[in-house]
């Protein structure tokens, strides 16, 4: 197995960097794919608490470069998903533990045994982004619908490019239909003509992702969740297929009926 | 007034927000770097210099930002100019 190894990242923390990791990861892998998602935050660790797999570590990915043990000894299997793993980071480290060299070394061992390697990446566009992003391949850039958010983004898809990685594909998360509708949000197409790089998918702001993080179950595996099919929809289109992008257009709100549930319920 | 741009939509913040990213990026991606700078200014010199003869020693390069717009501003004094040769123009 050759695996693509796609850094997930963001510049501005909190936007969805982690979930995203996460639920690709997951839907990829209920695809039929071989993941492997790395926690690439060294001291702030978090993919495994959204992952549910907090009470699995034996060893991280420090252990594993200080020489405690091999590699494949620190892979924590997802009982839920078949061919779903998760590698996590050390809590009580800081982001020089881990080099851009050993970070290069690492995705390319893993690359002999999974298609696909997905690495969290911390916020921020000092070493700890530089390393978690230096053995992959591609990049997915998570941003949200905000002026501080898309800033960011455009920060670290200039560093990105600078890195040569490519391609450079953004995910726009929580997006909030009715807010866009009324002009108080800005579009997926607003942050498209600003960033000038490709769409792969956008996420609706959605009350499943707070509550499917607080079990630590994947939210991909529910199949009802807009922002679940949002997910499954972009890992398709990261393994190639050409899934139509969703409509996040509500229904019909010129119509009487329309105007009076959004005077009443406000969406 | 209020009510009315509300009303028509002419002023939701979407659009502000917009308006207002594009010129805060425009600013951010024209932080070129000291390096590029100094390539750009040999590059404009080596240019120049086919034309006129200038003092490269008290040429000024600037990225001048103002409210919407970014501007390279270049001032280069002049030495003298290169003789042309009559008929022989490009």
């Amino acid at each position: 197995m050759t695996a693509r190894v796609i850094v997930v990242t963001s510049g501005k923390g909190g936007v969805g960097k982690t979930t995203a990791t996460a639920n690709l990861a997951a839907a990829l892998a209920n695809m039929g794919k071989k993941v492997v998602a790395v926690d690439g935050d060294v001291g702030l660790r978090n993919l495994d608490v959204i992952m549910g797999l907090e009470n699995r570590i034996v060893y991280t990915l420090i252990d594993a470069l200080d020489g405690t043990c091999r590699l494949n000894q620190t892979f924590i299997r997802d009982k839920r998903i078949e061919n779903l793993f998760m590698i996590p980071t050390a809590q009580s480290r800081t982001k020089d533990a881990v080099t851009a060299e050993q970070m290069i070394e690492v995705c390319d061992e893993l690359r002999r045994e999974f298609d696909y390697v997905l690495v969290d990446s911390p916020a921020g566009i000092e070493a700890g982004f530089r390393n978690s992003a230096a053995g992959a391949d591609e990049a997915l850039v998570v941003t949200t619908p905000e002026v501080s958010a898309v800033r960011d983004a455009d920060r670290i898809i200039g560093l990105l490019e600078s890195m040569n990685k490519s391609p450079i594909r953004l995910i726009v998360n929580r997006i909030r239909p009715h807010m866009v509708k009324k002009g108080d949000m800005l579009g997926v197409s607003d942050v498209l003509d600003i960033l000038a790089i490709d769409l792969i998918g956008m996420v609706p702001d959605d009350e499943a992702v707070v509550t499917s993080s607080n079990k630590g179950e994947p939210l991909v595996l529910s199949s009802a969740p807009p922002a679940a099919r949002a997910f499954r929809n972009i890992a398709s289109r990261i393994a190639g297929s050409d899934v139509p992008f969703m409509n996040l257009e509500l229904p019909d709100s010129g119509s009487l009926f329309g105007k009076i549930r959004r005077a009443i319920w406000g969406h | 007034m209020g009510f009315f741009t509300n009303l028509f939509g002419a002023h939701n913040s979407g659009k502000i927000a917009k308006n207002r990213l594009q010129i805060v990026l425009m600013h951010d991606r024209s932080d070129i770097s000291p390096e590029m700078m100094e390539n750009l200014r040999k590059d404009i010199i080596a240019v120049i210099k086919n034309y006129v003869e200038i003092d490269e020693n008290r040429i000024e390069l600037d990225l001048e930002r103002e409210d919407s717009s970014v501007a390279l501003v270049a001032n280069i004094p002049v030495m003298t100019v290169r003789r042309q040769r009559r008929g022989n123009e490009r």
